[in-house]
């Protein structure tokens, strides 16, 4: 827990950061930050993917239509949340010379997505037979 | 090392212009989720709607704004390569988002 806070404190006191081992090349930080905005587009996706839920899914139930869009905004805030958090653990990394840190994170969100999308279409069928 | 623009020092991986048009995707995804945010809330016609709908085109524009002061400290490089996003600047980007799925939540429910 204190690791969280500390790495949410560095997101606002960089001088943190810059005080811990030496200064990597500056490609290997502008790739992590191309990383981190990848991530960042990603929970835009899925933010813009609720929207999409709530507005071009009209003949679905109101309980479906919600949930639906409430679990794609949820991740979207978790994804652009860990985009910040793995790219300052990222940047921590290699000022130290160590490993870059590994994530459960991808095959999470892999998984959640598919689960969304079959829902989804499970959803969207029965209700167009219904 | 001299490049084709003959700049010396020109990185030929070419970095910094990968990375200035990551942000400007980046910003069309914005573009894209705050256009959204705004039929949503046209749609909705109530008074949250009315308050959210401008605070949507007021994130996008912020995010606008922190795409286009980063992408000038890329374009103003010095010989040593450009200077590191800072952590402040990361963490804005990554709360506006945040901040629109806010008002996207509010739309919805």
């Amino acid at each position: 827990m204190s690791d969280l806070v500390r790495n949410v404190r560095s997101w606002f006191v960089p001088e943190e950061v810059r005080g811990e081992g030496s200064t990597p090349d500056y490609r290997f930080s502008l790739a992590n930050e191309r990383t981190f905005l990848a991530w960042l587009r990603t929970a835009l996706a899925l933010i813009g993917g609720g929207f999409a839920v709530d507005q071009f899914l009209p003949d679905l139930g109101r309980p479906w239509r919600l949930g639906l869009a409430l679990a794609l905004l949820g991740a979207g805030v978790l994804c652009a949340l860990r985009a910040v958090n793995h790219w300052v653990r990222c940047e921590r990394a290699m000022r130290r010379g160590e490993d870059l840190p590994v994530s459960r994170f991808p095959a999470l969100l892999g998984l959640v997505i598919g689960a969304v999308a079959v829902v989804m279409v499970v959803v969207v069928m029965l209700g167009r037979e219904g | 090392m001299t490049g084709p623009a003959g700049r010396p020092g020109r990185d030929p991986g070419l970095q910094p212009e990968r990375t200035r048009l990551a942000w400007r995707r980046t910003t069309l995804s914005c573009t894209v989720a705050a256009v959204l945010a705004v039929r949503t809330a046209l749609h909705h016609g109530s008074v949250s709607g009315y308050v959210v709908g401008p605070a949507c085109c007021a994130l996008w524009a912020a995010f606008l704004a922190l795409a286009q002061v980063r992408i000038r400290a890329l374009a103003s490089a010095p010989a040593a390569g450009p200077r590191r996003l800072p952590a402040r600047h990361a963490a804005l980007a990554a709360l506006g988002t945040v901040a629109l799925a806010v008002c996207a939540a509010v739309l919805v429910v």
